[in-house]
């Protein structure tokens, strides 16, 4: 049985909207940091779907980097959010705003 | 010829020193203040092996090397040295030393500061010795990020005021020149950023000459300085450490005469030529305004910064004048501001170091209780000022001679400027070393110490020799500034002296 | 000409023997007697060791005398080179020397004089604390004269030049605790900056012309020039020696120069340095006699003219020391007078005689401060002669000899130069002459009358007493050329005018009676210039005399008293609004204009980011909408060109 690209394609984008709002209106820095990884694999699942479509493998290529550079997202990030809730006693994004100094 | 590429090692030697030392625990303050002076020494050691192997009359490039760095981009790593880079070499290496002897009373954060000093000189020296644009802009950028930290960091009060500006001032600058690097670079049939290779090849009409000129010559005008780019310097100088003001005024200036000697001039002669008349003015102007200003100053250290801006005017004047003298002059009037003004920054930092001001007006009377000092600075001061006999004078009437030759109304307002340094320096030197020490402060000074006469000596030996014996500098330097004239008077006569048989009736 | 190896090794020791001396005794002079025991047991051996290196030059000098008489009349001119010092290009300098009878002359008054004021100096300045630095100095300036005499080539010249310009500013604030000895050496080397970058003008514009600067060339060339180019060029040098020679306008740092210690203004500003433009011009006199008479008249009445104002000045003046420095700006304006017509050996023989007794009298001046506990002005004393009879019988010598009264130096000197101004039909430079003569007479017995004649008079609580032998031993010599000096010149064999006629060119002496009445004349008006002075200081009534005089000339002598404001005039004109344009410049128009226009275009882009920085909250999550936003905006743009 084959299910229509289309509905992947849905699920992607309902996945990425998730995302998206998950960013917008959360502020734990670890839950915001869920939320981007719930959009790249969106966006993976738009890849591989893409793939599967046009029968050749130049999406499944690419997920593979945005796992790679998700996995070191991950870990730069992570570090970061650690030091900082260490540092800071805080994981609310709303308090670190360095920048605006 | 000697297979020794005693310049390549020249140039890496103190960077190499440099990561040496941050090996050296940071709590070992005496074993880095020796290191990195051992650093320096062997670099002027290496250095010397330069001076000593290089060939006299030899106008072109030597004892460099070629190697190709990043072929598919044309850029190659190039070094060689003429008769003018020779000295601008020989003027680094040596002050180098110096320049660490007068940061011994450094405390705060040692390492990083000796190892931003001798990255700062691998830098220097690479800009006096690349033969490659590519090579020449990296080098050339890389002094400013150490100077900008030396300035920044371990400046005095307005440091950060005065870093950025610096920052700023030479970034512009250098920008516009990287735009014309890369114009000049795609301007031939197989890109390269090789010197002599793109001097041969290169041909631009008139306006398009005209901007690349312009271009680079935004860049050195701003690091010589000239008027009216030169409102960086004086808070840079003032703000930075001792051995900053040392190297910046010994060094980085000469880094834009000589860029316009190099590569402005050579790579768009007719341009140049147009612009002579421009460049003179601007470099009279600062040879008048530079002094006037430094008249009224009342920060010794400022009075110093402003008198540099008169002596580049002289030197600049003299190397577009297009005579062979002031080519000449000019250039052996780098060497001698390098002495002069390093030793004068050397002696202001030991004025500081005592009296922890810098205010002329804090002062009075030192001659009474720092004779030896207050007898080093006069001298050194004296040189300053072009007393014939010392080195000053040398340089300033082989510039004043050329200028004359060629356009001989335009030497009496540069002349004048040898007034107007009297008045500065002897004001100067009246202010703070004659009367009576007034100030219970002033009185009880340490004169000074083995370690500043060491350090100042060489410099006091050197301003003599190039006064009373300057043929040593002269002969190695003519050859390649006669190059460089003959490029600069593109179909139109060197101006020569008469010689004595025309006269004849 | 024959350079013989013998003359370079004479001309650099003489030079370098003074200057090896200086240079040991800056360094190692105070510190020897620190370090030595041996150094401390002979008290002034700083001064004997210089005085000693003086006397040896002084002895090379009288070699190189007799190396120069052995040889025949027109073989007397060795030029010398030592090694090259610049040479760019066609252009080339060297070490070069010439010695000649003019450079030979002057090599014997420099170290002649110079080796008494040596000795003199090691009585005057004992007990400073300076001692040693002070004979550094005066050593480093007899090398710094050696070198300017004995250079072959203008810029070798110029180079003495400015190093006695410096030693005089050294020796000028040797005390330069004192605010106005600071002043007076730094105004010294100013004002002689300034004459100095005329000089180096005109050394350019020689080299320009000639391409060349050695000394023979030049003058072998002057003929050659084109007549503007010559003119131009000896009003550049001469305008140098205004400043060196103290003429008008650059004379004003003469007087202040008095601040230094008295042997300083003996054998600096009155003896040597001084006379280096009188010997300049004399060494160029073929090129300005090349040059037309323009060059020469302004050279003769400048002169003249400073010759009678400074002599106004200094029958005004009452500290002892400045009336003889206005007195030598007189004297040397007789010197260029003598030049301006022609006279270029009547000249440089009045300098000669000159240096014999104007360095007497200021010695003599020394040892009256000396005496008197540093007392200067002479309305405090009185009779001295009494109490200093050295002193006294020596300053008489110098006294004599410069009011002009025969047989003494003054008198033969002075008359040459008359002469030569008569017989060059020069009627209005020799009544200046005549009436500075008079003057001159006038002011020096004032001074004489004041100081060492009439009732004995002291400042209180001094115990005035004279010279000790080392003073002495200086004094009497000295007295003795002012009384001889003058017979160099007499006809006979070997006078000065015949030695140095192969230099500087035969000179127009009158014929007949005309010498004998000229003589005649300067001597009446010498002596009515002494009777002048005696019936107005010696007389019993003089001082009512006095008063009516200076009433009836009124605001002249007020202004001659105020040395006719012309310091005012320079500072208010010149030196003021200097100074304010300096500081406008350095105050306002550099941070402001120059700067404020870099700075203003910094402020400008921080100000626009100012603006747009509202927009920064800090907030990430807003940076996110926004991103998001522009997302939105950038994909519906790019699909709605894909759609149509």
């Amino acid at each position: 049985m084959t299910v229509s690209a289309g509905y992947y394609l849905a699920l992607a984008g309902l996945m990425f909207t998730i995302g998206v709002v998950g960013v917008l209106i959360r502020r734990n820095a670890i839950v915001i940091f869920m939320f981007i990884e719930l959009m790249l694999n969106a966006v993976n699942l738009a890849f591989v779907t893409f793939s599967r479509m046009h029968g050749n493998v130049d999406g499944q290529v690419l997920v593979f980097f945005v796992l790679v550079v998700a996995a070191a997202e991950v870990v730069v990030g992570l570090a970061i959010i650690a030091l900082i809730s260490r540092h800071r006693e805080t994981d609310n994004v709303d308090d670190i705003h360095l920048l605006s100094r | 010829m000697s297979d020794v590429p005693f310049l390549d090692i020249t140039i890496f030697v103190p960077l190499a020193g440099a990561l040496l030392l941050a090996f050296i625990p940071t709590q070992r303050s005496t074993w880095i203040r020796y290191g990195a002076l051992a650093v320096s020494l062997i670099a002027f050691v290496t250095s010397l092996g330069v001076l000593l192997n290089f060939e006299t009359s030899n106008a072109g490039f030597q004892l460099g090397s070629t190697a190709s760095w990043i072929p598919q981009w044309g850029i190659s790593y190039a070094t060689g040295v003429d008769g003018i880079s020779l000295w601008m070499v020989m003027l680094t290496t040596f002050l180098m030393p110096l320049g660490i002897l007068a940061s011994w009373s450094i405390e705060k954060r040692l390492k990083p500061y000796f190892i931003f000093l001798l990255a700062l000189e691998t830098g220097m020296l690479g800009v006096f010795s690349s033969l490659d644009l590519f090579l020449f802009y990296v080098f050339w950028e890389a002094t400013l990020v150490p100077m900008y930290l030396l300035i920044g960091m371990w400046g005095y009060e307005r440091r950060i005021y005065a870093a950025m500006k610096f920052f700023l001032f030479t970034l512009v600058g250098s920008l516009l020149m990287l735009a014309a690097i890369l114009y000049v670079y795609f301007s031939v049939q197989n890109p390269t950023f090789n010197y002599q290779t793109l001097l041969a090849q290169v041909h631009f009409d008139a306006g398009v000459q005209r901007w690349l000129f312009l271009a680079f010559f935004a860049s050195f005008a701003v690091k010589v300085p000239l008027v009216p780019l030169h409102t960086w310097l004086p808070d840079a100088h003032t703000e930075a450490p001792t051995a900053g003001s040392v190297m910046l005024a010994g060094v980085l200036l000469k880094m834009g005469v000589y860029g316009l000697i190099r590569f402005a001039i050579p790579l768009f002669p007719n341009a140049a030529r147009e612009f002579v008349p421009w460049i003179m003015a601007l470099a009279i102007i600062g040879i008048v305004y530079g002094a006037v200003v430094a008249i009224m100053q009342r920060d010794l250290k400022r009075l110093v910064a402003y008198s540099s801006v008169a002596h580049l005017g002289f030197v600049v004047l003299g190397v577009f004048v297009g005579s062979i003298q002031g080519m000449s002059g000019g250039i052996l009037q780098m060497v001698n501001h390098g002495l002069s003004t390093g030793a004068l920054f050397m002696l202001v930092g030991a004025l500081y170091d005592r009296r922890h001001t810098r205010r002329i007006a804090d002062f009075g009377g030192l001659a009474k209780s720092v004779p030896i000092l207050s007898g080093v600075f006069l001298f050194v001061a004296l040189s300053s000022l072009g007393l014939p006999g010392l080195n000053g004078f040398v340089g300033e009437f082989l510039v004043l001679l050329g200028t004359f030759l060629s356009y001989r109304w335009w030497v009496i307002p540069a002349a004048f400027g040898i007034v107007l340094a009297a008045i500065y320096l002897l004001w100067a030197y009246q202010r703070v070393f004659q009367g009576e020490p007034d100030l219970e402060a002033n009185r009880t000074l340490p004169d000074l110490r083995v370690r500043e006469m060491i350090m100042l000596a060489p410099l006091v030996a050197l301003i003599v020799f190039i006064g009373v014996y300057p043929k040593p500098f002269l002969d190695r330097i003519e050859p390649a500034a006669q190059r460089v004239v003959t490029v600069l008077n593109q179909g139109r006569p060197t101006p020569e002296l008469q010689s004595s048989a025309e006269t004849q009736p | 000409m024959i350079p013989g190896p013998d003359f370079l090794g004479l001309a650099g020791t003489i030079i370098l023997t003074t200057l090896s001396t200086a240079v040991f005794l800056l360094f190692f002079g105070s510190r020897l007697n620190r370090w030595s025991t041996l150094a401390q047991r002979i008290p002034g051996w700083v001064g004997w060791l210089a005085a000693i290196s003086v006397g040896r030059a002084f002895f090379e000098a009288i070699v190189l005398l007799v190396r120069l008489l052995e040889r025949p009349e027109e073989h007397r001119s060795i030029a010398v080179h030592a090694f090259d010092w610049l040479s760019v290009g066609g252009f080339k300098v060297g070490f070069d020397f010439l010695i000649d009878p003019l450079s030979v002359t002057m090599v014997l008054v420099i170290t002649g004089v110079g080796l008494l004021i040596h000795i003199y100096s090691i009585g005057y300045m004992k007990g400073d604390p300076r001692f040693s630095r002070f004979f550094a100095y005066l050593n480093l300036f007899t090398a710094s004269m050696l070198l300017l005499v004995l250079a072959d080539n203008l810029l070798l010249l110029y180079v003495g030049w400015e190093a006695v310009g410096l030693c005089s500013f050294l020796l000028i604030g040797f005390w330069f605790e004192k605010p106005s000895a600071s002043n007076a050496a730094k105004k010294a080397f100013i004002v002689n900056r300034i004459g100095d970058f005329a000089f180096l003008l005109g050394i350019l514009l020689i080299a320009g012309t000639v391409g060349n600067l050695t000394l023979g060339q030049v003058n072998a060339q002057a003929g050659a020039m084109a007549a503007g180019t010559a003119t131009t060029i000896c009003l550049l040098l001469f305008a140098g020696a205004t400043g060196k020679s103290a003429q008008i306008p650059l004379y004003i740092w003469l007087p202040d120069a008095m601040e230094g210690p008295t042997p300083v203004s003996a054998l600096i500003h009155a003896a040597t340095m001084v006379t280096a433009g009188v010997y300049m011009v004399a060494r160029m006199s073929p090129l300005f006699e090349a040059s037309g008479g323009i060059a020469l008249t302004v050279v003769g009445y400048i002169g003249a003219l400073t010759a009678l104002w400074a002599a106004l000045m200094a029958a005004a003046e009452y500290d002892i020391k400045r009336v003889l420095a206005y007195s030598t700006i007189s004297q040397l304006g007789y010197m260029f007078l003598a030049h301006g017509v022609g006279g270029y050996s009547a000249g440089m023989f009045h300098l000669v005689t000159h240096a014999f007794f104007k360095a007497l009298m200021f010695l003599g001046a020394g040892a009256v401060m000396h005496g008197l506990g540093g007392e200067t002005d002479m309305r405090e004393m009185g009779g001295l002669r009494k109490v200093m009879p050295i002193t006294g019988w020596t300053f008489m010598m110098g006294w004599l000899a410069i009011c002009g009264v025969i047989p003494f130096a003054g008198f033969f000197s002075k008359d040459a130069i008359l002469a030569t101004a008569w017989a060059q039909g020069e009627y209005v430079l020799w009544a200046i002459g005549i009436a500075t003569a008079f003057l001159t007479a006038f002011y020096m017995s004032r001074l004489y009358f004041r100081v060492f004649e009439g009732r004995v008079k002291v400042p209180e609580g001094v115990h005035a007493h004279d010279v000790p032998w080392t003073m002495a031993v200086a004094l009497i010599p000295l007295a003795g050329l002012a009384l001889v000096g003058g017979f160099l010149n007499l006809p006979g064999s070997l006078t000065l005018e015949h030695f140095l006629e192969p230099v500087v060119g035969e000179s127009t002496v009158p014929h007949g009676l005309t010498p004998w009445l000229l003589a005649g004349g300067a001597l009446l008006v010498a002596a009515l210039g002494i009777a002048v002075a005696g019936s107005l200081y010696l007389s019993r009534s003089g001082n009512v005399r006095r008063r009516t005089l200076v009433h009836r000339l009124g605001p002249v002598a007020v202004a001659a008293r105020n040395k006719f404001y012309v310091d005012e005039i320079y500072g208010y004109g010149i030196v003021l609004p200097a100074k304010r344009a300096a500081a406008f410049a350095a105050d306002v128009f550099d941070p402001k204009v120059i700067d404020g226009a870099v700075t203003g275009i910094g402020r400008l882009v921080g100000r626009t980011s100012e603006a747009i920085r509202g927009m920064q909250s800090g907030y990430v999550r807003s940076y996110a909408a926004t991103f998001l936003i522009g997302v939105v905006i950038i994909t519906s743009v790019l699909l709605a060109r894909v759609g149509t």
